[in-house]
């Protein structure tokens, strides 16, 4: 086990539509939105992380915090699980002692953020962006085909992993969708990227959210219960959708997954509550095969099947996920924050007394991975 | 050299994005404009390989040479994108595929000579290269085997 905690979580006062926000407002609001959850201030935070724009020296000193630790980690959507994993050992390390985790990101609005541009002289300038491609939606999505032709996964299929997601949304007041679906819906919404629509495809939204993490020693010192990191594993496969090994799998969430079990201890029948990241319907299905909830190929029945939804025996993505909660660009940090809503049980779509939450956070396009054991109790 | 290539052809108008060669990668783009899909395997393990890098991925051995591939293929997966690219709108909806070199190595490209339809467009049917002149740049993409070759229309 890691020996350190999650003693501070929280997200911006809202998720969604926030154009009177910067960026920078978006990390320093849920930031201080974290610190008031734990009860401590800036003068607190010895170590910082955070993605590389605006970057932990920016958000430090946007806050007054000067740190002694930092780390500025940035390979996609998932990084926010990395930053769990690195603080938990500079912590062990005596690099630092609570560290302050951060994300803002004005991703449909567009305010104080940087300009995203493919450098026609990069890998992906040459080798891919000349054949169309123009962002996730037209290149995260070319897995899935082979997929389907290799196991037989259906079109319904995928489409009803929005459905049941939506039914976790609709109990969430801060959804950015909440009304019910249906898999005649999903297939009738507009075509995004065959065979992805539109309800198939992430949100594209403004938001925030923070995290503290320090020692396990200091659990009882918080207001709030403290979520143990049990494991923490980390991968990386390609930075080029086209060099995936197997487009019916993602080596690095296996790989990030494996190491995250095996740190913590626990087999998958000890999970009680699940986040995959879904920036699109097929990744969490590629998420339950590579963690071995369900043997390969199984996913996208399991999903249908209702297992995954309220009522089913493996709550996933329950506070709607990036297809109905909100996608800011880099949706970690918002997975990783409803683990800790379950795990303290204050969720708003709570389940019953989850022991064991795992985080599964995908970067880039299944380029990276993190994986997070979190739980109520040590170990 | 970099500040030349970050300001080149891609940035111009709203054209289809054109890439810049890098002196890794100048021997594959030469290839193409020569009709040669040229890619590299390792003198070491004998793994061939692409993207165009100085280091085989098997093993680690920067004994590597280019050589050309036969150009023969397979559908390995794709997309049809309807909300196009700068420069696609009249392609659009265009398949985005991936296919698998019949030596081993996957390549991203473009399918032209059958509709991009998911009805004409089977996984694993076979495929040859045709090349495509693209600003400066020529760009290997497939047809279908047997069809007729395109070569570099103007």
């Amino acid at each position: 086990m890691s020996g350190v905690i999650i003693a501070g979580a929280a997200e911006t006062d809202r998720v969604g539509k926030l154009p009177g926000h910067s960026a920078l407002q978006l990390h320093t609001e849920a930031a201080l939105n974290t610190l008031a959850d734990v009860g401590l201030t800036t003068k607190d935070i010895d170590g910082i992380a955070t993605v590389s724009s605006p970057g932990p020296v920016q958000v430090a000193h946007s806050l007054g915090i000067v740190p002694r630790w930092m780390d500025g980690t940035g390979v996609g959507g998932t990084s926010f699980l990395l930053h769990v994993r690195h603080a938990a050992a500079a912590i062990q390390a005596g690099h630092a002692s609570t560290v302050l985790i951060t994300h803002g990101e004005s991703g449909r609005s567009r305010v104080g953020g940087s300009r995203f541009a493919t450098s026609p002289s990069s890998v992906q300038g040459q080798f891919e962006a000349p054949y169309g491609v123009f962002g996730a939606t037209t290149a995260f999505t070319i897995p899935a085909l082979r997929h389907m032709k290799n196991y037989g996964l259906t079109h319904e299929q995928l489409a009803y992993v929005a459905v049941a997601q939506r039914r976790w949304a609709a109990k969430n007041p801060r959804a950015m969708y909440r009304d019910p679906i249906t898999v005649d819906d999903v297939l009738a919404s507009r075509m995004v990227a065959y065979p992805f629509h539109l309800l198939e495809c992430c949100l594209v939204t403004d938001g925030g959210g923070a995290l503290i993490v320090t020692s396990a020693d200091r659990a009882g010192d918080f207001p709030k219960p403290a979520v143990h990191v049990l494991g923490t594993g980390e991968s990386a496969e390609t930075p080029l959708i086209s060099q995936m090994e197997d487009f019916t799998e993602s080596l690095a969430f296996r790989r990030a997954g494996q190491a995250a079990f095996a740190e913590a201890g626990i087999a998958v029948r000890d999970v009680g509550h699940l986040m995959i990241y879904d920036a699109f319907a097929h990744v969490p299905i590629y998420g339950l095969e590579a963690l071995g909830f369900v043997r390969k190929g199984e996913a996208g029945a399991f999903i249908a099947d209702g297992n995954t939804e309220p009522g089913g025996s493996l709550p996933l993505n329950t506070n709607g996920g990036g297809l109905s909660y909100t996608h800011t660009g880099m949706y970690g940090m918002f997975a990783i924050q409803e683990a800790v809503r379950q795990v303290r049980g204050e969720a708003a779509a709570q389940v019953a007394g989850p022991e064991v939450s795992v985080v599964l956070g995908n970067g880039g396009m299944f380029a990276t991975s993190g994986v997070l054991v979190l739980a109520r109790r040590p170990r | 050299m970099a500040v030349t290539a970050e300001t080149g052809p891609a940035k111009a108008g709203q054209g289809k994005a054109v890439p810049v060669p890098t002196p890794d990668t100048q021997p594959f783009w030469d290839g193409c404009a020569a009709g040669e899909l040229r890619i590299q395997r390792c003198l070491d393990c004998d793994q061939p390989y692409f993207y165009p890098r100085p280091v085989c991925p098997a093993c680690g051995s920067a004994n590597v040479e280019w050589f050309t591939a036969s150009g023969a293929a397979t559908l390995y997966s794709y997309v049809i994108n309807h909300r196009p690219a700068p420069g696609f709108d009249d392609d659009a909806p265009y398949a985005i595929a991936v296919v698998q070199l019949t030596e081993g190595p996957r390549m991203m490209t473009n399918l032209t000579g059958v509709p991009n339809t998911p009805e004409d467009l089977v996984l694993d049917m076979p495929l040859r290269v045709t090349f495509e002149r693209r600003g400066d740049v020529t760009l290997p993409i497939f047809a279908p085997a047997g069809e007729p070759r395109e070569g570099d229309s103007p």
